[in-house]
């Protein structure tokens, strides 16, 4: 017998997507927690407002971050949830697991948790929802002790970077997402865990310009796959693609008849760049002129390939609009290789942060000090050259803040010498 | 050895990050690892990954509700154990991947997950997968929607999106509780986002008692909470018309409660896309300024989407992403074809208003 009724949650138990309030019920027979937390949320179903508050810090020694407060509005009614915070568990990179990993944590998460978790938050850790703040330590203990695993991050810090599958399994990955994430997260621990910041910090790494990890609209730096030399074409296959023997867009478009494949229409002219061509026979490509839009290789995966020498661009200050609007990254570094152990791409990043730590005022994150304050400040503090690929367009005001430096003779002048030539 | 409650800092360890992604990665991913020549969609959900050594691995895609219990994932590990060595991936979209090395794995693998109405198969190619979403009113204190219910009714109508691929291109749908935006709502094809609409309230009685005044002061993005003194008492006024209804003050201070049943509404933004695919990124647009929210299933909020989705279905190219569909139409033409009034709300007067206005006398008359 569930101990709430729940008329309009259990309209959600309908329906072929799966049901999180069937789920949450059977679990609820053995964390009765639960029960609570239905009742509570079936009353904001009810409200239509939600019956949390925040008021409270919470978290373990040490660490500024990785553990979210939250309590409920009405403990009485709802014993179980009036105290439910959450823990941010840090992912391994590409969200590969081995169950028993998995069944160790969900073994914790039931003993000291609700049993509810997130996977994932959008951020990228694994969130557990729901215990007491008495569990708190005894939680991080089990998790760094028995199962060597670290708490992710929240807060004014580095938040818990992120990346695609990388090359574990996508043929398009032109550089080491994964290792990339993790050799980030490592070096950055104490940024990670102990909030030093003027705001969040968020480090996202994409195998290539299709950004599954949606690093240019989401991170404040997104270090994006890319490639300097020619796309691999095998002219073989591509006669397999017009012929029809090969499936184009590896089958992601099959559920509709779009008519015979016509590499002309949909390839040649689809180039942001205009830099293909097809006489027939052969597929050529202008790669000088190529942005690497990845268009024609999505199109035809067994034909084109990036080129060998990879690398990834770099791009900074993505963020949602809250609060001076929001941004998506901006070209800083078009191309740089990447191998271990990443120091250019470090030496860059502590640049960037030594910067935003010194100047950023309280909240506002990289992408809105850049706009602050200009590029000219940025480019300055990062030691990077200013090159035609960072803009779309140059500016179309003349307004330079010039600098004394810049100017032949610089500012100061000789009165005398003036008034001698434009008397007063 | 365990937690000492006495002796918190003894044998205490920090510091140590996430474990190694090696560690779970399936031999035969492992093995091939950087290798991989080329991949097929075989059906929906199902995908072929060939190496160069010759390996292929066959992956089935399906959704989960980000909000998971224990016990339903261990369902899916013991699927996993069961098919995969024990090995299980989730994607970055929250669905879950089960990998196996040869094509005879493939089909006992799909029948015990098609036995399983909770993992139904699907998400890949030109069709509506997994949204990604917040936390609405089952864990968070700022939302003015629900995140799961609203995913679940939206996603229930679109269940054959989801197991077919017969859309222009793939539309990625997310969802964000509040403006503040966790789930990164301000690219996507189509974004459901909650939104305030009453500046907070002040409990004047008790707030000096409960808050901190100046942090609740300091915590206003725009500079709309003042000091004040009500009935002798020291408390806060809130300039109505400067409120952008963050939440913020509501974080810091519970006597300021924000939400309200009906104030509380649905936006409706569209056009975004992440991928540099053709054209490059881009934000989406409010084209719905408000949609009651109306649980248990916000009929207001699927048929908005649905009517959306199908007329970009129905007109768009090959390959257009629905903002370069939009873009390709005008923007004009996209408010006549999906039947949406057009609002003062809909143009921007925030911070970067300027750059949506336009600037010709090239437009389609409606
Ligand atoms: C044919 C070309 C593409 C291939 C082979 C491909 C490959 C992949 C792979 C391997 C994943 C799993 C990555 C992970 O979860 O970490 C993935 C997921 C994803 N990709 Fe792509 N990608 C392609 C094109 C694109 C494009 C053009 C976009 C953006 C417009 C895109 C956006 C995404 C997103 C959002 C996900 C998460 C999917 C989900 O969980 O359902 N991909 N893709
Ligand atoms: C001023 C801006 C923001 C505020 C005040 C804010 C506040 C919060 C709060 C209170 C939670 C806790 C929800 C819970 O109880 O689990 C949360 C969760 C989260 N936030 Fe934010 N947030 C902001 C912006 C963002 C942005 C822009 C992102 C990502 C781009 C983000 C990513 C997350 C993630 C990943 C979570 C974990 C839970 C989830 O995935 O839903 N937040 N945020
Ligand atoms: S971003 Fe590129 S490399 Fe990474 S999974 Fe997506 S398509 Fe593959
Ligand atoms: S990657 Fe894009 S820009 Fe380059 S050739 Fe292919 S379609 Fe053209
Ligand atoms: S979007 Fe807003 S309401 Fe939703 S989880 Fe994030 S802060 Fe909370
Ligand atoms: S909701 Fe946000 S903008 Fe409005 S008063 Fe509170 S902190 Fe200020």
């Amino acid at each position: 017998m569930a101990k709430f009724e729940t008329p309009l949650l259990d309209d959600l138990e309908k329906g072929p997507w799966p049901s999180f309030v069937t789920d949450i019920k059977r679990q609820a027979k053995t964390k009765p927690e639960l029960e609570d937390l239905l009742g509570q949320l079936e009353l904001s179903y009810k409200d239509k407002e939600t019956h949390w508050k925040h008021g409270g810090i919470v978290g373990v020694f040490g660490y500024g971050g990785g553990v979210i407060g939250r309590y409920s509005d009405m403990p009485e009614k709802f014993p179980g949830v009036a105290h439910f915070h959450t823990v941010r568990v840090n992912q391994p990179s590409g969200l590969y697991y081995s169950s028993a990993y998995l069944r160790q944590i969900m073994e914790m998460w039931e003993r000291r948790g609700s049993g509810l978790t997130n996977m994932h938050g959008s951020t990228g850790d694994m969130v557990l929802l729901g215990t007491q703040t008495d569990q708190l330590e005894e939680i991080f203990w089990e998790l760094t002790h028995d199962m060597n695993t670290d708490l992710g991050g929240s807060g004014g810090n580095l938040r818990t970077p992120s990346c695609c599958l990388g090359m574990s399994r996508c043929e398009y990955a032109c550089i080491d997402a994964q290792n990339i994430c993790h050799d980030m997260t490592q070096t950055y621990q104490d940024e990670l865990h102990r909030p030093a910041f003027p705001y969040k910090f968020k480090i996202k790494v994409s195998g290539c310009p299709n950004d599954c990890v949606a690093a240019i609209a989401r991170s404040d730096f997104a270090i994006i796959g890319t490639w300097r030399d020619d796309i691999r074409i095998d002219q073989a296959a591509v006669q397999g693609y017009v012929k029809g023997e090969l499936t184009p867009n590896a089958g992601a478009h099959s559920g509709r008849d779009w008519g015979k494949f016509d590499i002309v229409k949909e390839v040649i002219n689809l180039c942001p760049t205009k830099c293909m061509s097809w006489d027939g026979n052969a597929l050529k490509i202008d790669n000088k002129e190529c942005t690497r839009c990845m268009h024609c290789i999505n199109v035809m995966p067994r034909a084109l390939r990036p080129g060998v020498e990879k690398g990834c661009s770099i791009l900074c200050g993505a963020k949602a609009p809250i609060l001076e609007g929001q941004r998506l990254a901006t070209l800083i570094v078009p191309f740089m290789k990447m191998e271990p152990p990443y120091d250019e791409c470090k030496e860059l990043l502590n640049k960037v942060l030594d910067w935003w730590m010194e100047h950023g005022k309280n909240r506002e994150r990289i992408g809105e000090l850049i706009g602050r304050v200009g590029m000219r400040e940025f480019l300055k503090a990062a030691e990077l050259k200013a090159i035609p690929q960072m803009v779309k367009e140059p500016r179309s005001n003349p307004y330079i803040f010039w600098e004394e430096a810049d100017v032949p003779g610089g500012w100061e002048r000789d009165l005398a010498a003036f008034r001698k030539k434009h008397p007063l | 050895m365990a937690y000492d409650p006495k002796n918190p800092m003894k044998d205490r360890i920090t510091d140590i990050g996430p474990r190694h992604y090696e560690e779970f990665m399936p031999p035969v991913i492992k093995k091939n690892f950087g290798k991989w020549l080329y991949h097929e969609i075989l059906e929906p959900g199902v995908l072929m990954h060939k190496a160069e050594s010759g390996d292929e691995v066959y992956t089935v895609r399906v959704a989960a509700a980000r909000l998971m219990s224990v016990e339903l994932i261990r369902d899916a590990l013991n699927i996993a154990d069961k098919h995969c060595e024990g090995y299980i991936r989730w994607t970055t979209r929250n669905n879950i991947e089960f990998m196996v090395d040869n094509k005879s794995k493939l089909e006992p693998l799909k029948a015990d997950l098609k036995a399983n109405p909770m993992f139904p198969i699907g998400g890949t190619g030109a069709g509506v997968t997994n949204i990604v979403h917040t936390q609405g009113w089952v864990h968070c204190h700022t939302p003015a929607i629900d995140a799961s219910g609203i995913v679940k009714a939206v996603m229930d109508d679109l269940f054959k999106h989801f197991q077919s691929m017969d859309l222009p291109a793939q539309v990625r749908i997310a969802l964000a509780c509040c403006l503040n935006m966790c789930g990164a709502v301000h690219c996507s094809d189509i974004a459901i986002l909650g939104f305030h609409r009453k500046p907070p309230f002040v409990q004047h009685d008790l707030i000096s008692s409960i808050c901190e005044l100046p942090l609740a002061i300091a915590a206003c993005p725009t500079g709309a909470i003042k000091p004040a003194t009500v009935d002798g008492k020291k408390s806060v006024s809130v300039n109505g018309p400067r409120c952008m209804f963050c939440g913020n003050c509501y974080t810091m201070c519970p006597a300021m409660p924000l939400m309200d049943a009906e104030g509380d509404c649905v936006v409706i933004m569209v056009g975004g896309k992440i991928s540099n695919r053709i054209s490059a990124p881009k934000f989406s647009k409010v084209v719905i300024p408000a949609l009651p929210s109306t649980p248990p299933r916000w009929p207001e909020t699927v048929a908005a989407i649905r009517n959306i989705l199908e007329v970009y279905a129905k007109n768009a190219n090959k390959y257009e992403r629905l903002g370069e569909w939009a873009e390709r139409i005008g923007w004009e033409r996209f408010f006549e074809k999906c039947n949406l009034p057009f609002d003062v709300k809909t143009i921007d007067d925030y911070t970067l208003a300027y750059d949506t206005l336009r600037t010709t006398t090239q437009f389609k008359f409606s």
